[in-house]
């Protein structure tokens, strides 16, 4: 149990209320001087905020590393990622030997209405597929607007920033 | 010139620009007050409508009220709650008919201003009243009980303070008190000192008269019949559109109506030193519009500064504290009328 | 009928119309201060409040129903969401109770980050606190000044995890380590970003500075001090009758906090005082959230200073199943004391997940000590006690 303060310490709070009424007047000052200081303002859509290279705004797809696993659809919370996908054959890496099958993705939707931005897909990817980008103004009027299909998640892959550096 | 000396055609002249002043004022006090506080709290406040500065923005919201869809709640008593709003105009609208402008500015010179204006402006506890009972809803009733008591316990010190002001001046006449603070006290070379009543022993009526008017307003810190965060609006819950704008713009009227009769009974008025004549009727309306802004930034600072009262601590103020005050402070002031 | 009849009749119908019965009045669900959907069913007599029921429900999101069909990766995103407020506590002790289930320790670092995490998080909650009380008892100035400063602490929460109020940052047996599972993301790796110290310690500064602008504002303001002290008195054996907990139990006098009386992460390694107050007013229940935000800068400034070098999680496997077993683990919240009861039977999800939120058990003082107030004073009441719907409901 933690000690309870020294009542009588002078630095302790008071609650009484007395004829002066300083504190109200000491209030109208705050209120005065910040009449006349500049707000810290930002008139978003002239001027933008620059969003931390962390932040989570949008999800970027590079098409090339995804081998459809489907580990991001299975991990997602929500259930929000739609792959389809189906197996192409390749010829063969070397005249005579077995014809490859690779894997090739036909859908990949990212439903942003259901996403819940945690982030789990991104980190479960075992490819690089998957990339957080700080991108935030995609706001739709419509509802299915907001499904962006594999040619829009790969255009975000653009905004991708790079890493920042860390402590040392 | 002859044709403006009609009774009918002054009458109307009065009026008209009585009410157009009045208005574009109440507008003008609605701008400062979002503008202001928007500042006051670090923020911009109106900013996209009518260019950089947003001056358009009461107009802008004047326009949408106008153009809202008639309701009244479905238990609403239809005839009391339409006509609630225009009592409350009304009461202060007709404030403005004796506050002078200049010397020979104002509307109706009555020698019983002073009464005239307090008996007009306790006519809005009526029709708060009955915008609180006929709206059919639980907290507008409660709104509006809390601000039938709330107004009937200010109403005293108001006249309390002004009692003290009609003693000193020995007239009811808002032209006769502004005059009496124009008397002369002391010369100082050539120069004759006349100060205003806020300099002559009045200080204290100032300050009850302040703070009753505040409250006569319901403005925070006494704004428990509206109290936004317990009863959102309060008496005013079910008012939309036009009969919104009746209630705000008569708030705001009334804000500017208290200000210029304090301006008029404890800072001298439309008169400053040195203005005489013809020109006192052109630099009258000037000077008392300064005055009146002085006051209303108070108001408007005060508001954005503190929390409310509780209902049962407002009514201790008034009757355990203003009233005897101002009481004690009459029986000063009329010793003092008579001694000296 | 006889003129006395008459009478009588008149008489009887003047006395039932001057009856004033009690008033029902429904503090809806759709309310300015009820800090969510919370729903009050007071019979008042004028403005004095007799009986209140609350009802609850109206936010439920199913969040322990939820939990029995999700990994423990999936759940930890979704528990963020619990206490909106202050996000990284609500996953806290969760990872914790999992990571004495599963027997992992998480390495030094990694405890010191969720350290300044939660504490920067413990600010956030209660520069809410500070914006929505004063704006309750009518002063609507302190909202702005205290939000604004919470940008700078969700700032330094987004520039660590990427998310300002759902950081999604705990992992079993740390922090999340890097940015990926794949060949490049995962060399990327997701500690402090260069510069932070230093905007923290900046920070910290600006919250001292903004205390003592609030200081002046509200709490020395003698009009909050008329509205608040004596109101809402509960005193210590009350409050622990009804499972306060946090700084709401803390101003009755009760010096309980469990960074101090069962510490877990680094707490014993920092040195904080913990604010007692005296009356249990809500007066007391204000000051110590004011209090509490300065012990907190102090606990971050020297978690910046302590704080040592090393890997950010220990090895898990990559499919993490918990062993059969159950655990309780709690940490001390900002709004009070937040448990999770984990039962598992092996496998990748949870048996049963039952969570002991705050908010939920700080509600339940409300009919008593709002037997005889005015409606002000019930809103006064309930802002002070700091609940989040959010946190009721789940």
């Amino acid at each position: 149990m933690a000690e309870p303060r020294d009542y009588n310490d002078p630095s302790d709070y008071s609650k009484d209320v007395s004829f002066p009424f300083l504190g109200l007047a000491k209030g109208m000052w705050v209120t005065l001087k910040a009449l006349f200081t500049k707000p810290p303002v930002t008139m978003y859509p002239q001027e933008k905020e620059i969003p931390v290279p962390r932040a989570r705004g949008v999800i970027a797809l590079d098409v090339d590393n995804c081998t459809v696993c489907m580990l991001c659809a299975r991990e997602c919370p929500d259930w929000c990622i739609y792959i389809e996908g189906h197996k192409e054959e390749q010829p063969p890496s070397k005249p005579g030997g077995k014809p490859r099958a690779r894997a090739t993705l036909d859908r990949f939707d990212i439903d942003y209405s259901l996403c819940m931005y945690c982030g789990i897909c991104v980190e479960v990817c075992p490819f690089d597929a998957l990339y957080w980008s700080p991108e935030y103004e995609y706001s739709e009027e419509g509802v299915s607007d907001l499904l962006h299909n594999k040619e829009k998640l790969t255009e975000w892959l653009a905004t991708v920033p790079q890493p920042p550096a860390v402590e040392s | 010139m002859e044709f403006f000396d009609g009774f009918w055609i002054q009458l109307v002249l009065k009026v008209a620009v009585g009410l157009l002043v009045i208005l574009t004022g109440a507008l003008v006090v609605i701008y400062a007050e979002v503008k202001i506080g928007g500042h006051m709290q670090t923020r911009i406040g109106p900013y996209y409508a009518g260019g950089r500065w947003g001056w358009a923005q009461p107009l802008a919201d004047a326009a949408k009220f106008l153009q809202k869809e008639d309701l009244a709640p479905d238990g609403a008593d239809r005839k009391v709650y339409g006509f609630a709003p225009y009592v409350v105009m009304m009461s202060a609208l007709a404030v403005f008919a004796v506050i002078p402008m200049g010397p020979d500015l104002v509307g109706a010179d009555l020698d019983v201003g002073v009464y005239f204006v307090l008996a007009i402006s306790s006519i809005s506890v009526l029709g708060v009243l009955m915008a609180g009972w006929s709206s059919g809803n639980k907290y507008s009733l409660i709104g509006g009980l809390r601000a039938a008591a709330q107004l009937i316990a200010y109403e005293l010190p108001l006249v309390l303070a002004v009692v003290a002001v009609v003693i000193q001046a020995s007239t009811m006449s808002l032209n006769g008190i502004v005059e009496a603070q124009n008397e002369t006290l002391f010369t100082i070379g050539s120069f004759d000192v006349a100060l205003p009543y806020i300099f002559r022993g009045q200080i204290v009526s100032f300050a009850i008269f302040m703070i009753a008017a505040v409250a006569e307003l319901s403005r925070i810190p006494f704004d428990m019949p509206i109290a936004e965060s317990e009863l959102t609006m309060g008496y005013l819950t079910e008012y939309s559109g036009i009969r919104f704008t009746m209630f705000f713009l008569g708030e705001y009227a009334s804000m500017i109506g208290l200000s210029a009769i304090a301006a008029t009974m404890f800072l001298g008025g439309y008169s400053v030193p040195g203005l005489e004549g013809v020109s006192a009727n052109l630099g009258g309306p000037i000077v008392l519009l300064l005055k009146v802004s002085v006051l209303v930034f108070v108001i408007l600072w005060i508001r954005w500064t503190w929390p409310r009262l509780r209902e049962d601590q407002l009514q201790h103020l008034a009757w355990r504290w203003l009233i005897p005050l101002a009481l004690v402070n009459i029986a000063v002031i009329a010793v003092f009328k008579v001694a000296f | 009928m006889t003129s006395l009849d008459m009478i009588h009749r008149s008489e009887a119908a003047v006395s039932v119309e001057l009856q004033t019965p009690d008033m029902t009045l429904n503090i809806g669900p759709q309310h300015p201060s009820t800090h969510g959907v919370l729903r009050l069913v007071a019979k008042v007599d004028g403005e004095r409040i007799q009986d209140v029921e609350p009802v609850i429900g109206y936010m439920h999101r199913g969040y322990e129903k939820l939990s029995e069909v999700r990994t423990y990766a999936q759940i930890t995103a979704l528990v963020n969401r619990i206490d909106w407020v202050s996000g990284f506590a609500n996953e806290v002790p969760f990872i914790i109770g999992l990571e004495k289930l599963m027997g992992v320790e998480a390495p030094e670092r990694a405890q010191w980050i969720r350290v300044i995490l939660s504490e920067l998080a413990r600010i956030s909650s209660h520069l809410v606190f500070m914006a929505s009380y004063p704006l309750e008892l009518g002063g609507t100035t302190p909202l702005m000044f205290a939000l604004r400063e919470r940008e700078y602490i969700l700032e330094l929460i987004e520039e660590v995890t990427g998310g300002r109020f759902h950081p999604n940052f705990n992992r079993v047996g740390g922090v999340k380590p890097a940015y990926g599972g794949g060949s490049t993301t995962k060399k990327q790796s997701m500690d402090l970003p260069q510069g932070f110290f230093q905007r923290t310690s900046d920070a910290m500064d600006r919250m001292d500075t903004i205390l003592d602008q609030l200081s002046e504002l509200a709490t020395g303001n003698e009009i909050i001090k008329m509205r608040t002290v004596d109101v809402g008195v509960i005193p210590g054996d009350k409050a622990l009758e009804y499972g306060l907990t946090g700084p709401n139990l803390r101003a009755s006098g009760v010096g309980y906090d469990l960074r101090k009386a069962d510490p877990y992460l680094t707490y014993d390694q920092v040195e904080f005082d913990v604010p007692v107050g005296r009356d249990g007013d809500c007066y007391d229940r204000y000051m110590m959230r004011f209090l509490e935000i300065r012990e907190s800068s102090k606990i971050v400034r020297q978690a910046i200073d302590k704080i040592p070098s090393g890997p950010l999680q220990a090895k898990v496997p990559r499919v993490l199943k918990a062993p059969a077993g159950q655990v309780y683990s709690r940490a001390e919240n900002p709004k009070g004391e937040f448990g999770y009861f984990i039962v598992s039977e092996g496998g990748k999800m949870p048996y049963r997940l039952k969570i002991r939120s705050t908010s939920f058990s700080n509600l339940t003082i409300l009919p008593w000590v709002l037997q005889g107030q005015l409606i002000p004073d019930l809103v006064a009441i309930m802002g002070s006690l700091d609940f989040v719907l959010g946190d009721v409901d789940r």
